[in-house]
């Protein structure tokens, strides 16, 4: 995988129209946008000090192992914190408005930025989440979180 | 002050400010490094290093051929916001080491005009940018919110910093937004993205500036009082937002200290603080950081505070980002007030006997944090 989703570029259009910004490149986390597409949130766990991190590279930024086992995440967790968009930004994602973004605690220990499927009433920080996905395209599918 | 000591010896903003539809990135810079030049009492044939960090790959390049440079030194390291308060911590190294000696800082972007700070691409934005997260407001407001959960601070707690700002921005003939305003109405703002509103948020201006370094030597032969650099620190503590630990502490934390000490001063020696308000909350949150009281008890020491003119701690006294000018980066302005300050040419709004001033750049997503302390010339 040399170069990134289709969709991932189709949805940075109006920034590369702008200049703004390039899509890049994430061959290392194959496995994770592979899972999403199965509906899996498949996490990298260094085998040799057990810690998962994220965002995926090849070896455990903590012990500096290269030995990486994939493993799918129980999909649950907490929000650690959250905001609200109320106004058009982001053109990409106006019709979602309002919604709320969040920094998710993985109960496995890892931290993800994503954003709250549904509406962003009763978000709060410390409330349970897990894991669902949203299809945007065959190829796409990105991980979302809901309240519990 | 000692006999290595670099000095800052001019400082200036571009010819104008504000929504200049008739002008690039660089003709501001131009503009803002010809007037702190002409402020040093020096012409650009008295340059041989630059630093410029906007427009683009090779900008300190990019610049010095458009303004008709040809240096022995650049230097064009990009690190959000603070970017410019970092330079004068290369330059002064530059200088003392001999590579070269009068280093010329410019800036200039036209926010207004729809020109971006291009971002380069980062592999960890796949993880962040296909959830529509709005960078930078976006992360500010996620920090804003951690730091009113854990801590219990409200948003009319951040809101005062908006007064407080507007109280320095109506001595400041410069200044884009001056008329006085209200807690209230800084609440009543529209939402942005929650918590973060309208009024929470530094303005979006067109802007030039520049500053020039050069030895104690060649700068006691000069127009204007010196102004000594006495040292500065730095904390790179992440990229992405979703990457650090405890985002209501930010590495304003550890910059802070380090630069006082090696400033061999303390908070207590402090005249003045510049720091960095792109948003309310960000600026609570470096007050903490910086020392000024302890962190959590930010809402409750700026509701007690009286942070305007003469009052217990002169903050933002040119009505920094919120309410002077934001082109993008304000670290350069932070700079150039502090300057003014300690050379005791503010006028109206200049603090009394200002001998030692905090400058605190922020940058990106909260990612580069830089104090530098500057002291009136002995």
């Amino acid at each position: 995988m040399s170069q990134p989703p289709k969709e991932l570029r189709t949805l940075y259009k109006s920034e590369l129209a702008a200049g703004v910004y390039q899509p890049t490149r994430s061959p290392e986390a194959k496995p994770f946008w592979d899972g999403c597409r199965e509906h899996r949130l498949m996490l990298p766990q260094c085998t040799a000090c057990k810690r998962f991190h994220f965002y995926p590279r090849a070896f455990c930024p903590y012990c500096d192992s290269r030995d990486i086992a994939w493993v799918q995440s129980a999909g649950t967790g907490s929000i650690y914190s959250f905001a609200v968009v109320r106004q058009k930004i982001e053109p990409a994602f106006a019709h979602l408005l309002p919604y709320a973004i969040a920094i998710v605690d993985v109960n496995e220990g890892v931290r993800m930025l994503s954003r709250i499927d549904g509406s962003p009433d009763g978000v709060a920080c410390g409330k349970a989440v897990c894991v669902t996905f949203e299809e945007l395209s065959p190829t796409l599918t990105l991980p979302l979180f809901r309240l519990s | 002050m000692s006999a290595d000591t670099i000095c800052i010896v001019g400082v200036a903003e571009s010819d104008e400010i504000g929504d200049l539809p008739n002008c690039s990135g660089l003709e501001l810079q131009t503009q803002a490094a010809r007037n702190a030049l002409a402020d040093a009492g020096l012409t650009k044939h008295d340059v041989d290093g630059v630093v410029a960090h906007t427009g683009g790959r090779m900008a300190a390049l990019n610049f010095s051929e458009y303004f008709g440079l040809v240096p022995k030194w650049l230097e064009e390291t990009f690190v959000g916001g603070a970017s410019n308060v970092s330079h004068m911590d290369t330059a002064a190294a530059a200088i003392r080491s001999g590579i070269c000696e009068t280093v010329l800082v410019a800036y200039g972007t036209t926010p207004r005009q729809g020109e971006y700070v291009t971002l380069t691409p980062e592999y960890a934005d796949d993880f962040e940018r296909p959830f529509g997260p709005c960078f930078p407001v976006g992360a500010y407001a996620l920090v804003a919110q951690r730091h009113m959960h854990q801590y219990g601070t409200t948003r009319a707690q951040f809101a005062k910093l908006v007064v407080e700002s507007r109280r320095w921005a109506a001595l400041n003939p410069k200044a884009i937004r001056r008329k006085p305003i209200t807690i209230e109405e800084v609440l009543a703002a529209p939402p942005v993205v929650e918590p973060i509103h309208r009024l929470d948020s530094c303005l979006v201006t067109d802007a030039g500036g520049a500053y020039v370094m050069t030895t104690l030597e060649r700068a006691r032969k000069l127009k204007k009082k010196p102004v000594a650099f006495l040292g500065a620190g730095h904390a790179y503590t992440h990229r992405s937002i979703a990457q650090k630990e405890d985002i209501t502490t930010s590495g304003a934390a550890i910059s802070a200290p380090r630069a006082l000490e090696r400033a061999g001063l303390t908070l207590d020696d402090i005249d003045v603080f510049e720091i960095y308000d792109a948003f309310t909350s960000q600026l609570l949150i470096m007050l903490e950081d910086v020392g000024l009281c302890k962190k959590g008890e930010g809402g409750a020491f700026v509701e007690r505070t009286d942070f305007g003119p003469g009052g217990d701690i002169p903050l933002n006294t040119s009505g920094g980002g919120l309410s002077y000018l934001h082109p993008g980066a304000f670290g350069m302005f932070l700079v150039i007030e502090a300057v003014r300050q300690l050379r005791g040419e503010c006028g109206d709004r200049q603090v009394r006997g200002a001998r030692h001033a905090l400058v605190h750049g922020n940058g990106g997503v909260y990612f580069s944090e830089v104090t530098a302390i500057l002291g009136a010339a002995a």
